[in-house]
């Protein structure tokens, strides 16, 4: 059985042009319509006092929280795929998203947004970050894939269970349906202010995955070949697990719980470019853009206004996206 | 010349004393074959000597310093590793699979260059799967995927190979060509550890042979003073029989020693 790829170079040029389309259309639609010379007029801060608002403070932030969410979601899919040497494996793995979902939802039960703005964040900054010392510490000790894997639906499963009990005690159903709609993640009503709480982190997570292809196609091979091959494989998966805590919690913090897109993102880049786990991660990080700006742009649409949630768009996009390549590559992944 | 030496490695494994004592040479230009029943600690020892395994006491040293001293891409230019069973996680191509073993020679950002192309299509066509160069690995047979891992591994271009039961799956034919490959690294000037079981062929193409028993060595040196009817009862609990023709010596195991 031969592979047909598409040029890694090309590949990504054509993601890149395809970001900048989707990005560009997103300025546009909306609740109000808005002309191409009214958007580029609202960008440089030339149009009317309204169209600048807009553009400036509602939809240019959404459009920068989508391409940075997606592509943390998207690179760390691609990573901890390879690192774990699992298909199934995406940030919800590690047990990051649900620890930080717990940290927010607390800040939630607490109303602790009302006597600090941007508690949210950083209790679900502070979540991620929990997880992560426990797998740091776990993967110091012993680092197999295995017990990673193992420990991340530990931890998962623990906060899930917590979530589900602050819900239950949620003192009024006010609280209760914030919860629940930050559970489904969403871009909207992002400020410039969320991004930059979150930017550091993100970008710290990101720079940690720097370096690391050729360590993840090396341990392909297993982590013996790997290392004989000059890869500090503890160092890159300590690298992998900081990066996509951190960028990955950033990430919640600001949008909730958006699922699918790390799991699925880098199995229909696989299907294009082949499956070598350290080209992935480029092409993972901006195609995963891509599809949160598109779902996003789904639940802005007329029949989807106030209605559809981002982690439920990503979902229904993502899981038969996700059962489809599955059953295509099933002879592949043998 | 360059020399891997290990000197009375101790390695313990969960508290369990797997090797004890072991001392030998590898030097440039020899095949050296590691011989021993299953369990023996042989594989243990190849992944002692990469630094896979922590060793509790003893020394290995690489050209004269302890191998802790020489950073992982450097030891990784120096020993290559076939690793047994050879596992691939994912359906990589054969010819991007091979390139790999060019990874010690270049730094995180570096895209392969011509020169490790040409140098992986060499690796390929010695082991004979360049053929195969397209194919991803999980449809190759047991026999194609065990080239394609020493070629990963002849690729590298290291001083030294240390291969894991390299023919364990293979066909006569390929048996043989993998042995001639190995021979004529060591022509080349490369040092060869090699696990094998094959005694026949473990003691044709073997330069010296080092028998490993419940992690000790029995016996080294030269595989007829190696191979002889104490050794082998000794260790594999067996009795062989022998003949020569056209002045190779064979080795049938006939019987098992406590079947009498």
């Amino acid at each position: 059985m031969a592979i047909k790829v598409f040029p890694y170079r090309n590949f990504n040029i054509a993601l890149i042009i395809g970001l900048v389309m989707i990005s560009f259309l997103s300025l546009f639609i909306g609740s109000v319509s808005l002309s191409p010379s009214e958007v580029i007029a609202g960008l440089f801060g030339q149009g009317t006092h309204a169209i600048s608002v807009i553009i400036i403070d509602l939809r240019l932030p959404r459009v920068l929280m989508g391409i940075l969410a997606g592509a943390t979601l998207g690179l760390s899919g691609a990573s901890l795929q390879g690192m774990l040497r699992n298909p199934l494996a995406d940030p919800g793995i590690i047990g990051v998203t649900s620890t930080s979902a717990l940290g927010a939802v607390i800040a939630i039960y607490f109303g602790l947004s009302s006597i600090f703005p941007a508690a949210i964040q950083l209790m679900a900054i502070f979540g991620a970050l929990v997880s992560t010392a426990i797998l740091v510490l776990i993967s110091m000790r012993d680092s197999s894939v295995l017990t990673l894997i193992l420990a991340g639906i530990g931890i998962s499963s623990l906060s899930t269970a917590a979530i589900s009990l602050t819900m239950n005690f949620a003192p009024n159903p006010m609280t209760l349906q914030d919860m629940i709609m930050w559970m489904l993640g969403s871009l909207e009503n992002r400020t410039i202010s969320d991004i930059s709480i979150s930017l550091p982190f993100i970008l710290l997570g990101w720079s940690l995955h720097l370096g690391i292809s050729k360590g993840l196609d090396a341990s392909s091979l297993g982590d013996d070949t790997a290392r004989s091959l000059g890869i500090d494989t503890k160092r890159m998966q300590l690298q992998i697990i900081l990066g996509s805590a951190l960028s990955v919690g950033a990430v919640v913090a600001a949008c909730g719980a958006i699922g699918f897109v790390g799991l699925v993102v880098p199995h229909i880049v696989r299907r294009l470019i082949g499956y070598a786990p350290g080209r992935l991660l480029l092409p993972s990080a901006l195609l995963g853009s891509i599809l949160l700006i598109s779902a996003d742009l789904l639940t802005r649409l007329p029949f989807g206004y106030g209605q559809l949630r981002l982690g439920v768009v990503t979902a229904i996009i993502g899981a038969p996206m996700f059962l489809y390549i599955v059953y295509k590559t099933r002879k592949e992944m043998r | 010349m360059s020399r891997l030496s290990i000197r009375n490695l101790d390695v313990s494994l969960e508290g369990q004393k797997i090797l004890s004592d072991v001392s030998f040479d590898i030097s440039s230009g020899r095949l050296v074959g590691l011989i021993g029943p299953n369990g023996a600690g042989k594989s243990i020892l190849l992944k002692s000597i990469l630094g896979v395994i922590d060793k509790n006491a003893g020394e290995i040293t690489l050209d004269g310093r302890d191998i802790s001293y020489w950073p992982l891409k450097h030891r990784a230019r120096k020993i290559s590793y076939a690793a047994q069973g050879a596992p691939v996680h994912w359906p990589l191509t054969v010819g991007h699979l091979v390139s790999l073993g060019r990874i010690p020679h270049l730094s995180p950002w570096q895209s392969t260059t011509h020169e490790d192309q040409i140098l992986t299509l060499e690796a390929m066509k010695k082991t004979n799967v360049e053929h195969l160069s397209m194919r991803i690995t999980t449809s190759l047979s047991g026999g194609e995927r065990a080239r394609v891992m020493l070629a990963r591994a002849i690729v590298t271009e290291a001083e030294f190979l240390l291969a894991d039961e390299p023919i364990e799956s293979l066909d006569p034919y390929h048996q043989i060509q993998i042995l001639n490959i190995l021979k004529e690294l060591t022509k080349n000037g490369h040092g060869v550890l090699l696990i094998i079981h094959d005694l026949n062929f473990a003691q044709k193409y073997c330069d010296e042979l080092i028998l490993l028993d419940k992690g000790k060595i029995v016996a080294s040196g030269k595989p007829s003073d190696v191979l002889s009817d104490k050794n082998l009862q000794k260790t594999y609990k067996i009795k062989a029989r022998r003949f020569d023709k056209d002045g190779d010596n064979f080795i049938i195991a006939d019987k098992l020693l406590n079947s009498e």
